[in-house]
Order: C-alpha cells, then structure tokens, then sequence
C-alpha cells in the first residue's frame, strides 16, 4: 500500500504542477518505456534482497549484455540467437555471483563489488573501448514501438516477467524457499531447503534478467555502449527498498519493486516536466528514498 | 546495634508476556557485601527477575527499592547509573576490542574530545584489580578475541565494575562456559568483592556452587518465591525438593513397548563432542539424555541429524546408513527440534502456516503451484491438534507466546510425520500448561510407534516421560538406564559429580 500511495501522491503532484505536458496518455507512455530497463533489474534485485542477499554487478551486467550482442550481430548472428547468447553471458555471470556466495562463502556484497568491476572490463575490452554499431535487425522495435508506438513489447515484457516473477516467488516451492532463507537461514537449513542450491539459482536468475533488461537496453540505444548503465544497481536497490524490501532479507514485493521503480521515473519526468534542474531531481530522488524507507520503518513498529 | 539497612528490595514483583505468567509475587531482600544466590529450575522465572532487576525489562506488578530509595529504572543504562549492572550468560564483548578499550566502552575518559588512552589503561587495571590475583595475567592490550571463555568473563565483569558506583552485581550462570579452574578463578573474585561492599545476586543451578559462594538463597518455581533463607541452614536435599516442587507430580509415565530398532550410533564422535557415543534407539520408545549445560547433549543431536560435523562413527536409520544432512534425515524420516527457538527453529517472521510447512511443501502442490487453500487447511488442522492459541494460520509466529511458537515448531515434525524425533530442549521457556500438553503429545506418538530422543535440563521431565535416561558429561554419554529406578538427585549427582 505504502508505495503505491506515494506513487500516486508525487504523480498527482506533477499532473497539478504540469498540466498540460505531464499530464496524458503519451506521457504516460514514455514513462513506462523508460521504466522498463529498471523495472526488470529490480525484478532480479528483488528476488536478490528478499534472499537476504545484494548484487552491486547488475549495472555492469547490463552493459555487457549490450556490448555482448552487439557483437553478434555485427558478425551475423540474427536477432533471436544475439538475445540468446547475451542473455546466457548474464545468466552466467550471475550464476559466478551465486557460487561464490553460496559455496566459497563469501558475501555478496564484496562477490559483486568485484564482478561489477571485472563485468564493466570485460565489456570495454570486448567492445575495444567504444560504442558499438550494430544493424539491429528489428530488435530496436523492443522498445521503440514500430506499429505499436505507445506501449512497445519491451513494456509488456517487462510487465509479464514482473507477473510470472510474483507468481514464482508466491505460488512455487522455490519461491517459499527463497523467502525462508532470506527470513532465517537457519531455519531453512533445519528444514532441509537445500541453501546453497537456491542461493546459486537466485544470483542465476538475477543475471538472467540483467540479460533481459541489457536487451531492453540495446533496444533503446540500437549500439553497444560499455560505459552505460553505470549506477543502475542503485536505481534497482532503490526501487526494491522504496517498495518494501528490507536489506536484511525476507521482506519485500514484486508489485512494490515495481512500483518503487516507476515513482523514481515519475520523479525525473516530472522534474523535467516542472524545469527543475537535473541536480534537483537527484536531491529530491535521494530525499524520497530515504523518507519512503522511514516511513514504511515507522509504521511496521 | 541496628541491622544495616538493606542494599536491595524487591516487593511482590510480577510479570508477563504474551499471557503468560513468568513471574508472581516475588520479593526478595540483600544485604550489603553480600553474596545471594537465586536458585530454580529453567523456566522458574530467575532470568525474568533479574532483567527486571538490571533494567532490561519492567515489572507489570510491585516494586523496587535500592539503598531505601526507590528504583524503577528506565533502561539498562539508567541500572547502570544507580550502581545495578548485569552480566548475562552470553557475553557482549566486542572481539575486535582490546581488553581495556572494553572495559572502558561506553564511558571512554576524554581529554578535550579525544580518546585518553593513559586515563582508559588506568580506569582498566584499576577494574581489573579488584578481581584481585586471578587477573594478573591479563594483558590489557590483548584483543578480547584471543583470550579464553573465563578471561573473556572476567574481562566482563571488571567492565561491570569499571563504573565506581557499582554496588548491585548480577551474574547470570557465570560457570556455564567455565572449566572447574576457571570457576574457582571466579568464586575468589566474588569473595574479593564482597569485602568491598558489592552485593551480588548470583543465578545458578548448581548447589555446590551455592554452598561455595553463596550467604542467603532464594528459591523460585514457575515462577513463584518459594522460599528464601541463610544456605548455611539447609541441606542441599532440602534445596533440591525446594526448587523441584517435590509434591508436583509431572504426568506419568506410560511404559512403552519398544519395537524394533530405528536409530543406531555406532562410537559417534564429533569435532569436539560428542565423544565416542553409541546408543540404540527403539521404535515407541523414548530415551532422555541429562546432563548440564554444555556438556554436548546438543551437539550429539546435531551431529545426528547432520547440522554439525561428524568425525567418526556411524549413524544408521534403520538399516540405512547414508550421507548426513538435515535434507537426507529428514527423508529418511528424522527431525530435530531445535533448542533455540528464536534464532534457529522458527523464521519469527514468516507465519505460523509458512513455518509448519516449511520442511515438507509437496503435499500443497496443485498442478506444481503452491495451494493457499491446502496450506491453511495444514496449519488449521494442526492449530486445532495442539491447541496452539493463534489468530489463525497466517499470524506471524514471533506474536506468539512462547508455548504456542514452540508448537509450531513440534507442529512442523508432525506434518513432515517423522519416525525419529530429536527434542532439544523442547519445554525450555514455555508455561506449565503448554509443557504438559507437549509431554501428553510425546507419549501419545510413541504409543503411534514413534521413537523419541529428548534432551532437557528439567529432571523432573526427563524422570516423567522417558523410558531410559543416559547423562552425559564432557562429550561422553553414559550408559541408559531404566527411568522408573532413578531419581533426580541420582541423575543431578551423575552429572555434575566430580
């Protein structure tokens, strides 16, 4: 409930501020277009920090899933098969996270600090430093529309990965198990969930998901860039804890995540819509994090 | 001559959580420089009164009294500034610390705003000093890390009196992590404070630490004074009968029928215990182990059920013996009921219902998707079974009372319906009524040809629902005997004997 209020309370602030450009359907549009790459990061991050975990690397993985199909289509591979192997580069990635985590046993926090650093090389080196030109060979209409300009599929898959991830997390015995760790491991491990192979999946699915959104990412540029998305792990962690997830693990929502992800977007817009400088939005950001967080403290207690 | 005025009163305190009564009508009255013990079985409400006593938690009924003027602190901190400091079971040092910088933590001596190390040495040997000897080895610039369980104490200890005005000590079982050495260490402190004026409320169970340390006693049970006095007047019987209510009767014993073998360990050993251990275990049969505290009753039911490592031996189910993990025991049909309820046996945060199923989710699955509706239907049936008092399947577990929480947690046994059940612990700080319903319930599976391994520090219960009782000590279990031809005090003797 709590996101979904502020969410509605800032939008509804800007349409009063800014009636005539913010508030519209097209508007609307554009801001769930820009939402998408942050939507389905937050998706994985949720799943991450409801584990009681953190992935600091999904920045970095976005960019090199960009770079990464790119350059399989720049040597002819075809659309379906670049989406493939980028995604399967992230999944890998994460799944590399998760070993580490689950069975060196070391915490995802430095795990991650790491793989963000050594993802973002890997993507320069790959990309020779520079963007990279690719013929899109009509991944772009991901999120650019074509005939259906409004809402892309882009949106509508990051809205059904959102659904089949709530629906994963609720209703799936895998989803139960990521919950009881992240709630009390130790409890988990007395009830025989198998820890380390759910803690390896989760960071798996997170990167699977970077892929995704490094598609979405693609979609939205049409080239490689190595250097994009840096701090997009934050926006994500972000989003996850304005909508009601708890760094220690075993709280937080997928609706929420989503919700927290669009707010950030609304703020932006909104901003721009209003003429606030760019360093205002990024005040403002940082404020209703911190003031949606100690809200939502407040009222649990 | 008049009587000095007393260091410390207590008038008809009570207390309770959750519904629960821990404590009722207890007074209690201290003398200056003296040592008193407060004497009881687990769950007699000692920990209770002496968390009301240091602050931590506040009384609902009486009232106290410190050096005849009123005392009803707000916190631990303002205890500590009336003189009223506590050293609980479990030590709080910071490990990355050194000795000193402990000792001095909190009250830091300052020289215009920076740290003055010269000042914190010295406030630090000073507290250490009045341990007397025993601390002459104590390097104040060792990390607390390095040092031993009883130095780790000690260095507790002196932090407590590192405050001038310490004039209320309160130890809570100060020798359960503590060799006999160290112990001895520890009872020449108390003497050395005692001659300095300091009072100090001492909880224990054992009597001949009492008989050591102690001037006056207090006794409690369920939660109740039951009788206070001079140690020197009463012998160690008298104080047993005391503390263990002797006309309680707990439920009897129903003799059961053992069948066939369901559990074998084969000279067990773990990393530090248990020690060489072998035993049998009979379908329908419920086998107690005694013993005191850290004497690796929990460790052997861990090593068992595959939490902790094993060194050596064999562990057999039945006729399998196969790799051990909490995952293959429990499909093979062992559970294990955690001692620590809070931290390990239940997620307090997730719902009664997510608990109990937690183990076993395959029957909820309808078309490989969870089922709301089977889940509630799970958790009811067995809310209604054990009579667990909830709002309904969907309450958090960590609203629960204490005896309701660890129902669930028995709850979650029954529904994965195992053959084996090792109980740590399983009546430790609940209500009467729930202890009774739990004992009924063990009794009631074994005649359903269950087999039952519990370990508990309460005798009488131990006396009262198993079969056969072994005592262990220092790793090593000694062999089961019939319980129907022991006594507590034989069991207490067996255990805590030299």
């Amino acid at each position: 409930m709590g996101p979904l209020a502020a969410l509605l309370a800032v939008y509804a602030l800007f349409c009063a501020l800014a009636p005539a450009t913010f508030l519209g359907a097209l508007n609307l549009a554009t801001m769930l277009r820009q939402t998408a790459v942050v939507a389905v990061t937050s998706l994985g991050m949720t799943f991450v920090i409801l584990l009681g975990g953190i992935d600091l690397s999904v920045g970095s993985g976005v960019a090199l899933t960009g770079v990464v199909v790119a350059r399989a289509l720049q040597s002819g591979a075809g659309a379906l098969s670049a989406v493939a192997i980028g995604v399967l580069v992230a999944a890998l990635a994460g799944a590399l996270n998760g070993a580490l985590t689950a069975h060196a046993k070391i915490t995802p926090f430095i795990v991650t600090l790491g793989s963000m650093s050594v993802l973002r090389g890997v993507a320069k080196g790959l990309a020779g430093e520079q963007k990279i030109d690719a013929e899109p060979r009509g991944l772009e209409t991901l999120m650019t529309g074509g005939a259906n300009a409004l809402m892309p599929s882009g949106v509508w898959l990051a809205l059904a990965l959102a659904l089949l991830g709530a629906v994963v997390l609720h209703y799936t015995v895998f989803g139960r198990h990521v919950v009881a760790i992240g709630s009390n491991v130790q409890t988990a491990r007395l009830c025989g969930v198998p820890v380390e192979r759910v803690i390896l999946a989760v960071y798996a699915l997170a990167g699977a998901l970077t892929g995704v959104a490094g598609v979405l990412e693609f979609s939205t540029l049409t080239v490689g860039d190595p250097t994009d998305s840096l701090g997009l792990e934050l926006e994500a962690i972000a989003a996850v804890v304005i909508g009601g997830g708890s760094l220690a693990g075993g709280q937080g929502s997928i609706a929420g995540a989503m919700l927290g992800a669009l707010l950030m977007t609304v703020i932006k817009t909104g901003c721009t819509h209003v003429g606030l400088p760019n360093w205002v939005q990024e005040i403002l950001t940082g404020v209703i994090i911190v003031v949606a967080v100690g809200i939502d403290r407040f009222r649990r207690r | 001559m008049s009587a000095p005025p007393p260091r410390f009163v207590a008038r008809s305190v009570g207390k309770s959580f959750g519904g629960t009564r821990v404590l009722d009508d207890v007074s209690l009255e201290l003398a200056p420089g003296s040592v008193h013990a407060v004497l009881g079985e687990n769950g007699a409400g000692k920990s209770t009164l002496m968390k009301i006593i240091a602050g931590v938690e506040r009384p609902d009924a009486g009232s106290l009294e410190l050096e005849g003027v009123a005392y009803a602190p707000a916190g631990p901190l303002a205890a500590r500034a009336r003189g009223v400091v506590i050293v609980h079971q479990e030590l709080s040092l910071c490990p990355h610390l050194t000795v000193a910088d402990n000792i001095v933590l909190g009250s830091e001596p300052r020289r215009f705003g920076w740290l003055d190390d010269n000042a914190a040495t010295e406030r630090a040997r000073r507290a250490l000093g009045l341990l007397g000897a025993s601390t002459a080895s104590l390097r104040l610039d060792a990390r607390v890390a390095e040092l031993s369980a009883a130095e780790q104490q000690l260095v507790e200890i002196a932090r407590a009196l590192a405050h001038d005005t310490c004039r209320l000590l309160i130890l809570d079982e100060p020798t359960s992590s503590l060799g006999h050495a160290d112990a001895e260490r520890l009872f020449a402190t108390l003497g050395e404070l005692s001659t300095r004026g300091i009072t100090t409320l001492y909880v224990t169970h054992f009597l001949d630490e009492v008989r050591r340390v102690a001037d006056g006693y207090t006794v409690l049970r369920d939660g109740r004074h039951v009788e206070s006095g001079k140690v020197q007047d009463r012998t160690n019987d008298a104080l047993v009968t005391a503390m263990a209510g002797g006309a309680v009767q707990l439920e009897a014993r129903n003799e059961h029928e053992a069948g066939e073998v369901l559990l074998t360990l084969r000279n067990l050993s773990g990393v530090r215990s248990p020690r060489d251990v072998s035993l049998e275990l009979r379908r329908g049969e419920v086998l107690g182990i005694a013993g005191l505290m850290g004497s690796g009753r929990t460790e052997l039911l861990r090593a068992v059920f595959g939490l902790d490592r094993v060194k050596s031996g064999e562990i057999r189910v039945g006729a399998a013996a196969g790799p051990a993990s909490p995952a293959a025991r429990l499909a093979q049909g062992v559970g294990l009921l955690s001692e620590d309820r809070a931290h390990e046996g239940l997620a307090l945060a997730l719902s009664i219902e997510q608990n109990l199923t937690l183990s076993r989710l395959r029957p909820l699955l309808r078309h490989g998707l969870l089922s709301p509706k089977r889940e509630h239907a799970v958790a009811a049936r067995f809310i209604e079974r054990l009579g667990i008092r909830a709002r309904g399947p969907e309450q958090r577990v960590g609203e629960l009372s204490g005896g309701n929480q660890q129902k669930v947690a028995v709850a979650r046994l029954l529904h994965h319906d195992v053959d084996v059940l090792l109980l740590d612990e399983p009546t430790r700080g609940i209500d009467v009524r729930s202890r009774g319903e739990i004992h009924r319930l063990i009794s009631e599976l074994c005649g359903a040809g269950k087999t039952v391994l519990i370990v508990s520090s309460h005798l009488d219960e131990l006396l009262a629902v198993c079969d056969r009782i072994a005592v262990m000590k220092k790793g090593v279990l000694g062999a089961a005997r019939p319980a129907r031809g022991l006594s507590e005090r034989a069991l207490l003797e067996q255990a805590a004997g030299a």
